[in-house]
C-alpha cells in the first residue's frame, strides 16, 4: 500500500515561554497511512494528538525528522496542498461574518472555483447534512451541532484527499454527537479520502477506525491495530481492555 | 430614513429599536437645549446669548452662501484627508508591530511620545516646518490622529482568533486571500469604531488648525466671528462643524450596521 501519510522518526519540541526547558509533544513518532485508510488515534489530553494533527496540515514543522504527505513536506510546499487537505476542527471554527453558505464554500473560493459552481456545492453539501433552508443564516443563528454539520460541510466540500478530524464530536451532547458521529462515518466511506481521526473515546474509534493508533506521552505509538467491521463483540471487548490497559499504564512507559 | 442594515439572511433584530430610541431622545434632548438658550436669550444681553431666531437665520446664510459653502466643504475635505492619512499611516505602521515584537517595542515609545504633543504645538511646529497651508493642515490632522488609528487597528488586529488563522490557513490562502477573507473582516470592526472616535478629535483639531494658518474654512471664519464679536455667526459656524461630523458619522453607522449584520444582538440589554 502506498503511504498517503508517512512520518519518519519526528520529533517536535516547543519552546516555553518562560524560557525554561523545551516541552517536547512527540518523541520519536514513524508510522504511514495508506490510500484511502480510515485510522483513528487515541491518546489523553496532552498526549501530542493535536501536534501530530497540525504537522500533519503543515501548520507547524518538526524538530527532527521527516513528514511526507503524498511525497510532499506539508509545511514546505505549503502551496501545493491547496485543496488536498480538509480539516473538521473540535469546534466549529466558523467565521461568524460568513453566512452558512458562505462557510462552506471557503475553500472552493480560495481555490478559485467560480462563485456560482462554488455556491451550488456548498449548498448541496448543506442539504445532505440536513441544513436546507439555513444557507443564508449567520454561525450565531445556529445551533452547537448545526455549526458542527456546516463545519463538516466545508471539510468535505473541496473533495479532498486527506480528511484530518480532531476530536469533531467532543464539543456537542451525547445525543447531537451519536446521530452526527454515523452521518460523519457513512460520509467518510462514501469519499474514500484517506482520513486521521482523532478522538478521546475508545468506543468512537474502535467504531470509526479501520486501524487504530495508541498514543503515548509524549506521542509515541503504544499500541496498534487493525480493526474489521465483522469483528465480534468478545473481539471489540478484548481490544477495549488492551487500550485501556495502555493508556493505563502509559506512565510506566508501556511500549509497542 | 431606516439606518438598519437588515441584509439578506440576517437576524439581528433590535437595530430599529434601537435607532428609534436615540431618534427620540436626541430631538427631546436638542430641543430641550434650544429652549434653554432662548429663555437665557430674554435675560442676557445679546452679544452673549443671542436668540435662536437670529442663530438659524446666520446658518441659514451660511448654507446659502457659495463662499461660505465651499469654506465649508474645505473644513471638511480637510477633516477627511487628515483622517485618511492618519488611517493609511496607522495601519502600515500597526501591522508591521504586530508582527515584530522588535519594531513594536521602537514605535510603540514614539507613539507615546506623540501622544503627549498637544494639537497647538503641532500647530507651531507645522506653521515653521511648512509653507503650503493645506499641507500644514494635513500634517497637524495626521500627527494629531495617528497613535489612536495605529493602536486601534493593532488592538483589532491582534483580537484575530488563533482558532480563524489557523483554520484559514489549512486551506492554504494567498496572502492577499488571507487578508481578503480573514484579517480584514476580523478588523473592520476595530477601524470603524477608531474612525468615529477620531473623526471627534480631528474636528477640533483642524479648527485649531485653520484659526491660525489658514484662510478659508470653518476655523477661519470662526476667527472671523471672534474678532467682529459676533456670538450668533460663532454659534452658526460651530453648528456647521457638529452637522458635518453628525453626517459623517451617520454614514459610518451606516456602513457599520451593513458591514456588521452577522453580529448576534440580545434581546436584552445590561
Amino acid at each position: 500500500m502506498t503511504a498517503e501519510i508517512l512520518f519518519e522518526r519526528v520529533n517536535k519540541t516547543f519552546a516555553r515561554p518562560d524560557g525554561g526547558a523545551p516541552y517536547e509533544a512527540i518523541h520519536d513518532l514513524s508510522f504511514a497511512v495508506g490510500r484511502g485508510e480510515l485510522v483513528a488515534v487515541l491518546g489523553k489530553t496532552g498526549c501530542g494528538k493535536s501536534t501530530t494533527f497540525n504537522l500533519i496540515s503543515g501548520l507547524i514543522r518538526p524538530s527532527h525528522g521527516r513528514v511526507l504527505v503524498q511525497g510532499h513536506d506539508p509545511y514546505v510546499d505549503f502551496a501545493w496542498f491547496r485543496g488536498k487537505i480538509g480539516i473538521v476542527f473540535q469546534n466549529d471554527r466558523l467565521m461568524p461574518w460568513r453566512t452558512a453558505i458562505d462557510n462552506v464554500a471557503l475553500g472552493l473560493e480560495l481555490n478559485r472555483l467560480p462563485k456560482p459552481a462554488r455556491l451550488d456545492i456548498a449548498a448541496s453539501w448543506l442539504k445532505r447534512l440536513g441544513l436546507g433552508g439555513h444557507e443564508h443564516d449567520y454561525p450565531h443563528a445556529l445551533s452547537g451541532g448545526m455549526r458542527q454539520r456546516v463545519s463538516i460541510a466545508r471539510a468535505f466540500a473541496g473533495k479532498p484527499d486527506i480528511l484530518l478530524c480532531d476530536e469533531p464530536f467532543s464539543a456537542l451532547d451525547e445525543h447531537t454527537g451519536q446521530a452526527l458521529r454515523q452521518e460523519f462515518r457513512d460520509l467518510l466511506r462514501q469519499t474514500g479520502a484517506t482520513s486521521i481521526f482523532i478522538t478521546h473515546s475508545i468506543d468512537e474509534a474502535l467504531w470509526l477506525g479501520e486501524r487504530l493508533l495508541v498514543f503515548a506521552r509524549p506521542a509515541r505509538i503504544a499500541y496498534e491495530t487493525a480493526l474489521r467491521p465483522d469483528m465480534s463483540a468478545a473481539e471489540r471487548d478484548a481490544i477495549r481492555d488492551r487500550i485501556r490497559g495502555v493508556l493505563a499504564g502509559e506512565g510506566a512507559g508501556v511500549d509497542r | 430614513m431606516a439606518l438598519t442594515g437588515g441584509g439578506s439572511g440576517a437576524r439581528p433584530g433590535g437595530r430599529t429599536f434601537t435607532f428609534t430610541r436615540f431618534r427620540y431622545e436626541t430631538v427631546v434632548a436638542l430641543a430641550g437645549l434650544a429652549v434653554i438658550w432662548q429663555i437665557a436669550s430674554l435675560f442676557v444681553p445679546h452679544f452673549l446669548f443671542p436668540s435662536i431666531p437670529e442663530i438659524a437665520a446666520r446658518l441659514l446664510d451660511i448654507f446659502t452662501s457659495w463662499k461660505s459653502i465651499v469654506d465649508t466643504l474645505a473644513t471638511s475635505a480637510r477633516i477627511l484627508a487628515g483622517l485618511g492619512g492618519a488611517f493609511v499611516l496607522g495601519t502600515i505602521l500597526a501591522m508591521p508591530m504586530a508582527r515584530s515584537a522588535a519594531f513594536e517595542r521602537y514605535v510603540y515609545p514614539l507613539l507615546n511620545f506623540n501622544q503627549g504633543i498637544p494639537a497647538l504645538s503641532w500647530v507651531v511646529i507645522a506653521i515653521i516646518w511648512f509653507r503650503g497651508i493645506e499641507f500644514r493642515i494635513f500634517f497637524i490632522m495626521v500627527m494629531t490622529t495617528l497613535p489612536a488609528f495605529t493602536f486601534q487597528v493593532l488592538d483589532a488586529y491582534r483580537a484575530m482568533s488563533k482558532d480563524l488563522f489557523e483554520m484559514t490557513l489549512a486551506f492554504r490562502p494567498s496572502r492577499l486571500d488571507l487578508f481578503r477573507v480573514l484579517v480584514w473582516p476580523t478588523v473592520l470592526p476595530g477601524i470603524l469604531t477608531a474612525w468615529k472616535v477620531n473623526l471627534g478629535n480631528a474636528s477640533r483639531v483642524v479648527v485649531v488648525a485653520e484659526l491660525v494658518g489658514a484662510t478659508g474654512g470653518v476655523g477661519y471664519e470662526l476667527l472671523q466671528q471672534q474678532q467682529v464679536f459676533d456670538m450668533a455667526g460663532a454659534i452658526a459656524w460651530t453648528l456647521v462643524l457638529v452637522i458635518f461630523v453628525l453626517i459623517v458619522q451617520g454614514v459610518i453607522t451606516l456602513i457599520e450596521n451593513r458591514a456588521l449584520r452577522y453580529r448576534a444582538v440580545a434581546e436584552h440589554t445590561l
